[in-house]
């Protein structure tokens, strides 16, 4: 009999399922992987070497182009952590905008992860569905800063603008004709807040949707209960956080143990898992999905009645109106030197961390005082999450790594940075 | 604030003799530790039940040659430790002792996920971390020379690539693009421009 030995086999980084351009080096024992090492990097860009090469203001959209599924929380940990080495008061109505846009931006990074899951394991319907409703929260982020992924909207000190009076319209075409366009313009005739007003009221409806095909589905469930499981114990110790780490059972989520923004003036609840498998990681996102909604909610309502400035006056930081800019001969130096020589943060390092869409999401800066950063690292869940792969894959069939991908929601952008 | 205090005192309860600073700024804590000391230093926090440190959130290579006013080492290690338990942060910072040849002992028999870390700083600067299991490049190309994110490392790097037609293979060749200077690095002396 011939002497059966183990084989290697070669996964991506051209792959559909590996979500953009994972390389893995599979140890196979027939079928079942007894080792993974991932290989990545080909998507690594240096953001942090280009940031320290720049001024603050000027590495803002790289921010952006990390996580490119979840732009503004990357945004809004970068500035934090500009507003706290230097100081900066944030107005109270920004606060609440850029946590309205953090949960806009958890329930884009959801369904994308949802919608693509699903497509891993074989559920095409559900990724048409995800995508119909992603396509409303891109509306509103271009609404609001022109963009409809590369926002660059959260600024040191508040944010860009304040929220759109008008939603952009439809414009009829070959393939819509006037009634058409008349219909897909009815929720878009008010402002920012009455879309997405109109969005919260039916987006619970979309959730049930999903769930109806997926939860108490039999082959979801077959592919996914069981496999990759992580205990609280051992979750904790790899290092990871977010959704992941709620799905083993640890309650531990930065928005409610170490609120920042405004979080901590709103209601909401915090989904944990009890087997730490991918079906209870599946069903704490989905929750979050619903819980998001709750938060965006409380947003607009808070919004509608709180009109105020949206960016702090220190000029030192945020620039002028652009009137007064025109008329002030000091408005003017303010704008120049700023947009030139940028601002100085006074020397010091500090670390901000959101509860992103995949976990931590930290920014650790070092300035020594000049108008560009001296150290940049930049803390990306899915860097630490896809180092667990391994451990998680083992003994599992290779079909299941595909699913342990799906359901570590790995985005290429932020963990090659 | 009192939180803080109290995590200042049990720093300086437990770990008295191996403490070289302990520095609080903006809400947050950093102690500097001797490389030497780093294992027995890192188990501690830990397990020590006063601070049980359970997550290794961050850790990264700093290359301090180009800082300003810096008389230090050159290269340090910037770990960021989280307590689920106690609900609280602390920065730990080891310089490593030889500028030309950085050592640093490995964590990843504390934390399993400093391998990756460790792995990263090594690539990009070129900390050795003793007692590491694997360490190997991760996120430069196959076959990468140099240290990237070294301040004498310059932006636009030593190689580019490109598809050769003649050989039919991908060729490595000098740089052509200048490197240039858009916004120079400038620091202000203090109070400049207060009054």
């Amino acid at each position: 009999m011939p002497e059966i030995k183990n084989y290697t086999m070669n996964f991506g980084p051209q792959h559909p399922a590996a979500h953009g351009v994972l390389r893995l080096v599979l140890e196979l024992d027939g079928e079942v992987v007894v080792r993974a090492d991932p290989h990545i990097g080909l998507l690594h860009r240096a953001t942090e070497k280009l940031a320290e090469h720049k001024t603050y203001l000027q590495s803002l959209p790289y921010m952006d182009r990390l996580d490119y599924v979840s732009m503004l929380s990357n945004e809004h940990a970068y500035v934090q952590a500009i507003e706290k080495l230097a100081g900066i008061e944030v107005p109270i109505r920004a606060q609440y905008i850029r946590v309205m846009f953090d949960e806009i931006t958890r329930l884009l990074n959801h369904l994308m992860w949802l919608g693509a899951h699903g497509l891993d394991i074989g559920a095409m319907t559900v990724f048409l569905y995800c995508f119909r409703e992603r396509e409303d929260l891109m509306d509103a982020y271009e609404a609001v800063s022109g963009a409809r992924m590369h926002a660059a909207y959260y600024r040191p000190g508040g944010v860009y603008r304040d929220l759109p009076d008008t939603m952009p319209q439809y414009q009829a075409s070959k393939v819509h004709n006037a009634t058409a366009i008349k219909r897909m313009n009815e929720n878009r005739q008010g402002s920012l807040l009455d879309f997405l007003e109109d969005f919260t009221n039916r987006f619970p409806r979309h959730v049930d949707e999903y769930e109806t095909l997926l939860t108490d589905n039999r082959i979801w469930k077959q592919r996914t209960v069981g496999i990759g499981v992580l205990t609280p114990e051992r979750a904790t110790a790899l290092g990871i956080t977010g959704p992941m780490l709620r799905g083993s059972g640890v309650e531990w989520d930065l928005r409610k143990k170490q609120p920042y923004a405004v979080y901590d003036r709103l209601d909401f609840d915090i989904p944990v898992g009890v087997n730490g498998d991918t079906y209870d990681r599946y069903l704490v996102r989905v929750e979050e999905m619903r819980q998001s909604n709750r938060i965006i909610k409380q947003c607009i309502d808070w919004l509608r009645s709180n009109p105020g400035p949206v960016i702090t006056a220190n000029h030192k930081y945020a620039p002028p109106a652009r009137e007064s800019m025109k008329q002030n001969m000091e408005e003017l130096i303010h704008h120049f030197k700023l947009f030139t020589e940028g601002m100085h943060i006074a020397e010091g390092e500090a670390y901000a961390a959101v509860e992103h869409p995949k976990g931590e999401f930290g920014i650790y800066m070092v300035s020594d005082g000049a108008n560009k950063p001296y150290r940049l690292k930049i803390r990306a869940p899915g860097f630490v999450h896809l180092s667990t792969l391994d451990e998680m894959a083992r003994g599992h069939m290779i079909a299941d790594v595909v699913t342990i991908i799906g359901t570590q929601d790995i985005v290429f952008g932020e963990i090659d940075r | 604030m009192t939180e803080k205090k109290s995590l200042r005192d049990e720093l300086t309860g437990l770990l008295s003799d191996n403490l070289v600073s302990v520095v609080e700024a903006l809400g947050e804590t950093t102690i500097v530790i001797r490389a030497s000391e780093i294992s027995g230093v890192m188990a501690l926090l830990r397990d020590a039940k006063e601070l049980r440190f359970a997550q290794l959130i961050d850790l990264c290579g700093v290359d301090y040659s180009e800082y300003n006013g810096w008389e230090g080492s050159r290269f340090a290690v910037v770990y960021h430790l989280l307590s689920h338990a106690h609900n609280r942060r602390l920065r730990v910072r080891v310089f490593a002792e030889d500028d030309d040849f950085p050592v640093v002992d490995s964590v990843a028999g504390i934390w399993p996920d400093a391998n990756w870390f460790e792995r990263e700083a090594f690539d990009l600067y070129g900390i050795i971390f003793t007692g590491h299991p694997d360490l190997r490049r991760i996120l430069t190309d196959y076959g990468f020379v140099g240290n990237p994110f070294r301040k004498d490392f310059p932006l636009s790097g030593h190689v580019e690539m490109r598809y050769d037609p003649e050989q039919q293979r991908v060729v490595y060749q000098p740089v052509s693009i200048e490197p240039r200077v858009v916004t120079p690095r400038i620091n202000r002396e203090e109070n400049f421009g207060s009054d």
